[in-house]
């Protein structure tokens, strides 16, 4: 009942017969889902390399691959 | 074996994308960054693996993901809380995207299931064709496809249900702030 109330106001989310407006609602959330999907993707890429990967590799790198610990077991 | 310095320095360039990439599936800068130097480690422990010229970014892609879902994934619950803090904290938020709005999309891409997610940000954000996705997660094109449709989605039920201002959009978004944790 309040769902129909409230579509008078243009929410007409659950009303059937509003087809064309619920697929362009459908289409706005979809691009604001690519949009954040993005913008949180891209918030972290934006951060770089934060240096303990840095010293990480360089770590690894100079232990010329004698592994102390058995990683690779799979 | 000494690691060959073009494929080290490719490594240190892929971390960026290894970080978001962990960082949408675990939802934390914490778990993003656990995730990415173990990663680095089993990457280099098997570098022999790695064919010279292929795709470097995919291989890491694939083991990253190969732990997150094997182990990590098991380690999650116990730190939920204060590490969903602690993110909020460390990531950014774009600008022209509104907070509650940002929150919101995490918390909802936080309930769909591993592997749609995972669908969904390979080919969504990575930049990733379907097959070079399907190869990460080790399935089928097809499954690849209907697995980011099916997030998409859920994804757009769970937002155009929080987005609508006549259905009591601020009890809503204090659902969701309050279930982050603030």
């Amino acid at each position: 009942m309040k769902d129909r109330k409230s579509s008078a106001h243009g929410a007409k989310v659950k009303n059937p017969s509003s087809a064309p407006e619920t697929a362009n609602l459908g289409r706005d959330v979809q691009a604001k889902i690519g949009q954040q999907l993005r913008s949180m993707y891209v918030g972290v890429v934006d951060q770089g390399v934060p240096d303990r990967f840095v010293e990480l590799l360089k770590k690894l790198d100079e232990a010329g691959g004698s592994s102390d610990k058995d990683r690779d077991s799979e | 074996m000494t690691l060959d310095p073009t494929i080290r320095d490719d490594m240190l360039a892929a971390v960026p994308n290894l970080r978001a990439f962990a960082y949408s599936l675990s939802g934390s800068v914490d778990r993003a960054d656990d995730l990415v130097q173990e990663t680095l480690m089993r990457a280099i422990a098997k570098i022999d693996h790695f064919t010279p010229g292929t795709n470097l970014n995919a291989w890491l892609f694939t083991i990253l993901r190969n732990y997150f879902r094997s182990e990590f994934r098991k380690q999650r619950r116990e730190v939920e809380d204060v590490d969903g803090k602690h993110a909020d904290r460390l990531v950014s938020q774009p600008e022209q995207v509104g907070r509650v709005e940002f929150e919101e999309f995490r918390a909802a891409l936080g309930t769909l299931p591993d592997n749609q997610r995972e669908a969904l940000i390979l080919v969504g954000a990575s930049g990733f064709s379907y097959d070079e996705a399907a190869e990460i997660c080790g399935c089928a094109v097809g499954t690849v496809k209907s697995r980011v449709n099916r997030a998409r989605s859920r994804l757009a039920q769970m937002m155009s249900v929080g987005e609508t201002p006549e259905f009591g959009a601020d009890d809503k978004t204090r659902a969701v702030l309050g279930n982050l944790g603030g």
